[in-house]
């Protein structure tokens, strides 16, 4: 979706401003907040495609205002909610009025390094890549109302593709709940140029990883 | 002044109280349905309080100074060549290792969201994760880089990574002159976060002693 989290190439947000010795978290809450996402993740509950999905749908002057984390407690509940694992009545309770749902697997101290270990995006390929390294490809001009990894800034736009990383799920399907749908994976490379304009910094070349389906040949 | 004071205080306490009772009511119910377990919880967070950091990114940088194979190795294969370390988190299977070299500097961004090479590198800092990164390294590079008081020569070519998949990316940035003979360990005491997503540079010799 077309929405403010696609910052790539925007004006006016300041500077960058580095902190000195920042703490893993800036409150306590924060890292619950991390904590509860990777234990929902472990227990199947959602793909980590859904949950940028949510925070994708934030309203745009939440998603500006909002912290890092706040988002991420925002995201959750809306998975929470939307996929049956609490009624809202219950988060704005504080206490649970029902069962719970079934899981796959629990998180549990035990088990908590695999539960941190990132799982393989790698899936079985359903046919031969289309594209090999050296390949000049555009991508597509889409605007997908859903989820789609594809930034606008790079849409229509001519590059070389330089690596191909195998076939992986594909997080326009996965956000949706339309199942992996593997995909081959590219890293496309652009000059500045064909980005930014004539007056684009000439040194500058820009990658993005992009999905077969974003690709047609030029 | 002191109203202001007050008021201020009050504001900034409400708003973080608003948001860690909301919290708080969000795992209260996780844990009585039984999807999750505070005391994995406590777990998750220490191993990223004290585990999980830019130290196990710099052991990597270090080894790849001084070991021409392993350096082969990682840029063939980061994900691979990583694992023969044995991080206390299990690098998964897209880690990229990308080199800087005289002409060529890399950077790492994720305009869409976040990503960032958490296996090797721990939690992203909130500036990687901000509004002004995620927009500008994509079109100003250089001006970002000043933003950290980087400077680079007007000839060198950059290379931004937007990580907008499941691959990770991280920098391989150039061994400092000056450390001809040095072990892994003092090599990986030069090895900063920032010069491993590319906002920085390793420190000199003479910042270690």
């Amino acid at each position: 979706m077309d929405g403010v989290h696609d910052m790539g190439g925007m004006d006016g947000f300041g500077k960058v401003e580095p902190e000195p010795n920042e703490p893993p978290f800036h409150a306590p809450w924060e890292g619950r907040v991390l904590a509860m996402q990777r234990s929902m993740g472990y227990a199947g509950t959602w793909h980590i495609d859904m949950a940028r999905f949510a925070q994708e749908r934030l309203p745009p002057q939440v998603y500006l205002s909002a912290s890092y984390y706040q988002r991420w407690a925002l995201a959750m509940e809306t998975n929470v909610v939307e996929r049956g694992y609490a009624g809202a009545d219950e988060l704005a309770a504080g206490h649970a009025a029902r069962p719970g749902k079934p899981i796959t697997r629990k998180l549990t101290p035990d088990v908590v390094k695999q539960g941190m270990t990132r799982g393989s995006f790698y899936r079985q390929a359903q046919g031969p890549a289309r594209f090999k390294p050296g390949d000049r490809v555009r991508t597509k001009n889409i605007h997908p109302a859903t989820h789609t990894r594809l930034p606008r800034y790079a849409r229509g736009r001519v590059g070389v593709v330089e690596l191909v990383h195998g076939c992986h799920a594909f997080p326009d399907s996965v956000a949706i709940d339309r199942g992996d749908d593997p995909q081959w994976l590219y890293t496309v490379v652009f000059e500045s140029r064909e980005l930014w304009g004539d007056d684009a910094d000439p040194t500058l070349k820009v990658s993005i990883d992009a999905f077969e389906p974003y690709l047609e040949p030029a | 002044m002191a109203d202001h004071d007050h008021d201020h205080h009050h504001d900034h306490g409400s708003e973080l109280s608003e948001t860690q009772l909301r919290v708080r009511a969000l795992e209260t119910v996780l844990t009585e349905k039984g999807y999750v377990d505070p005391a994995a919880l406590d777990a998750i967070i220490e191993t990223y309080e004290t585990k999980v950091g830019p130290h196990n990114g710099a052991r990597v940088v270090a080894k790849a100074w001084s070991d021409p194979a392993f350096k082969q190795a990682l840029l063939e294969d980061a994900s691979k060549a990583v694992r023969t370390l044995g991080h206390e988190s299990r690098v998964g299977d897209h880690l990229v290792a990308v080199e800087n070299t005289p002409q060529l500097h890399n950077m790492i961004v994720c305009t869409l969201c976040s990503c960032y090479p958490w296996e090797v590198l721990g939690l992203p800092p909130v500036w990687y994760k901000s509004a002004p990164y995620r927009s500008r390294a994509v079109k100003d590079p250089r001006g970002v880089l000043a933003d950290f008081g980087v400077k680079l020569a007007k000839d060198i070519q950059i290379r931004v990574w937007d990580s907008t998949a499941e691959t990770r990316f991280i920098v391989l940035p150039m061994r400092p002159p000056g450390t001809e003979g040095w072990s892994e360990e003092r090599l990986a005491q030069l090895v900063t976060r920032d010069s491993m997503i590319g906002t920085g540079f390793p420190k000199k010799p003479e910042e270690v002693a």
